[in-house]
């Protein structure tokens, strides 16, 4: 009932004067003459090489300069800060990339493993969305469910994951499903939160617009709550992608049975000290989750502002 | 600035409530209104009384406005008359078969281009597609922005959106149409001329108007009464008529019987606030 209350008028108490226009403030003075209309999407009359250097030099060179960083880093600390006969702690880069990728005893089995954790990952991703969702729908329809339900899902973020992980596995054995089922533990709460934010996101006076228009909840749910809801859906679907990786990488390491995924090999390479392998997964795993979230962000870029009907963002 | 008004009778002397206490709640005859509250009080559950006895009729073919102060209930008397919210006391009888409601924000899906969110009301009403279409096109054209269909509202003024909310609330063609303060946001110029624009639509449709405002020349430059309120609890203190037919000219605000007329409603006001 709060933006029904009478004092709504905030900001609109300029013009009590009966006379004498007010001196022109905004930049709003256009009518609705088509052609004064700022243009949709005017294009780009920049010539097509001139666009390509400015998305190398904004896009492409920034990311190349962070990796020649943290290779120069890398060598700085393999050689300038640690003895010979320690080296063997970090391996200069051209060792690891050297002794492994050439290696097909090394690679075939990595790469076995990162495809079955990218299953793993994008399985458990699609059954946090459609859970984080549908919770999130639920809760917003009535908020006796709300009540009910939200505890759960708090529970579901501030549990630790590691404390619920080895119980995971005796009851649901050591395999793909439990893998899955720790990937959604730790994927789904952006999604049931984003989305719950999203659905209730939609302004009193649109509600009521369709209160006025005799809309049924499920109209009001698809052509108001969850259109609205949108923008949000996406970011939770980017956060709850980035974390899909890491629930995977935590399955595989706590569940050793059936194919290994890649945080097995994780696991079994730092047992043996096996030293070019295990920064070869590592860096493996990085790509993978900046692969996965990289994804999601040009998705929610993409969608939401075609939503709006507008590019930038 | 030639134009002069249509016809310049001296104003009405102050009217007094539409109906004596104890009146039919409906004269029979013609001139049902299309709204009518008799009596109407609302409390909220928090104690506050924002509306206490108050009386009012608009009937077909009038067009009128309710200004007062900050918080006088203006806002509140709107949402009684829709049905968004139920009285607390007295009752209100609506013989409309549309009623529509334009909000003080354009209150537009942001997600829409501007004709579909002219279509919302016809698609949850179950129009049909084609014919929904059409209305919400015509509609568009009749507030000038032909043009702009495919437009999403990030893309239009704060003038342009409050066109396609008027066209949203036009397209139902409403017996009964409720304006709450809408130009209220908008710059004066913006604003001056939607209230060109809006008698104009009001001379063409003929609705039942009830509008909300806080200022006193729009309400005189679109009415064809203005009802003042007082200050919380709200009730009416004064009603003007307002003589000039339509459409009005724009300079008809320079016109010193307009200067006359907005005077006695800011003295109205004055007194009770």
């Amino acid at each position: 009932m709060s933006s029904l209350d009478v004092e709504r008028a905030a900001g609109a108490t300029t013009d009590t004067a009966p006379t004498a226009p007010a001196p022109a403030t905004g930049t709003d003075l256009v009518g609705p003459t088509p052609g004064t209309a700022r243009p949709a999407d005017a294009p780009d009359r920049v010539s097509r090489t001139g666009a390509a250097l400015r998305v190398l030099r904004d896009k492409v060179l920034p990311v190349v300069a962070a990796l020649a960083g943290l290779v120069a880093i890398w060598y700085a600390v393999t050689y300038l800060l640690l003895d010979a006969d320690r080296r063997f702690l970090l391996p200069p880069p051209h060792d690891v990339v050297g002794n492994t990728v050439t290696n097909a005893n090394v690679m075939d089995p990595m790469l076995d493993a990162l495809g079955q954790s990218v299953a793993v990952a994008l399985v458990g991703l699609v059954v946090a969305v459609a859970i984080g969702m549908g919770w999130a729908v639920l809760m917003s329809q009535w908020g006796f469910v709300e009540k009910v339900l939200y505890p759960y899902a708090v529970i579901l973020q501030t549990v630790p994951i590691l404390a619920l992980t080895p119980l995971i596995g005796i009851w649901m054995g050591y395999g793909f499903n439990a893998r899955i089922v720790v990937c959604v533990i730790i994927a789904v709460f952006p999604m049931i939160s984003n989305t719950l934010f999203g659905l209730q996101s939609a302004s009193q006076e649109a509600h009521d617009l369709f209160t006025l228009n005799k809309a049924s909840r499920a109209q009001r749910l698809l052509k108001l709550q969850f259109p609205a809801a949108v923008p949000a859906i996406f970011t939770g679907l980017r956060n709850a992608a980035g974390l899909s990786v890491i629930g995977t990488i935590v399955g595989d390491f706590f569940f050793q049975q059936g194919s290994p995924g890649i945080g097995s090999l994780l696991r079994v390479y730092t047992l043996r000290l096996n030293m070019d392998p295990l920064f070869m997964a590592i860096i493996l795993t990085a790509l993978f989750g900046v692969a996965v979230f990289s994804v999601f962000a040009a998705l929610d870029r993409a969608v939401v502002g075609r939503w709006y009907g507008t590019r930038r963002r | 600035m030639t134009t002069a008004p249509p016809t310049q009778h001296a104003t009405t002397p102050r009217a007094t409530a539409p109906d004596a206490p104890g009146a039919p709640p409906r004269a029979a005859g013609t001139d049902v209104p299309t709204l009518s509250l008799r009596g109407v009080s609302k409390r909220f559950p928090t104690g506050t009384t924002a509306l206490t006895g108050v009386d009012l009729d608009v009937t077909p073919g009038e067009f009128v406005s309710v200004v007062g102060p900050s918080g006088c209930g203006k806002s509140t008397l709107l949402r009684l008359a829709s049905g968004l919210d139920g009285v607390t006391g007295g009752e209100i009888d609506v013989a409309a078969t549309t009623t529509s409601y334009v909000f003080q924000d354009a209150t537009l899906l942001e997600w829409r281009s501007a004709l579909k969110n002219v279509e919302l009301a016809g698609e949850l009403r179950g129009v049909p597609r084609s014919e929904r279409r059409a209305a919400a096109q015509a509609a568009l054209d009749l507030v000038g922005l032909t043009g702009f269909e495919k437009q999403h509202p990030r893309q239009l003024s704060g003038g342009m959106r409050m066109r396609v909310s008027i066209a949203r609330a036009l397209v139902a063609e409403p017996d009964l149409a409720l304006f709450d303060e809408p130009f209220g946001a908008l710059d004066e110029i913006t604003r001056l001329r939607m209230q060109t624009e809006l008698q104009r639509l009001f001379e063409l449709k003929r609705f039942a108007g009830l509008f909300i405002t806080h200022s006193v020349s729009e309400a005189v430059y679109l009415s064809t009464r203005v009802v003042v309120m007082s200050g919380r609890p709200g009730r009416i203190v004064d009603e003007v008529e307002v003589p000039w037919a339509y459409p009005r000219p724009p300079e008809l605000r320079y016109d010193p019987e307009f200067a006359s007329l907005t005077g006695r409603v800011s003295a109205a006001l004055g007194e009770h606030s």
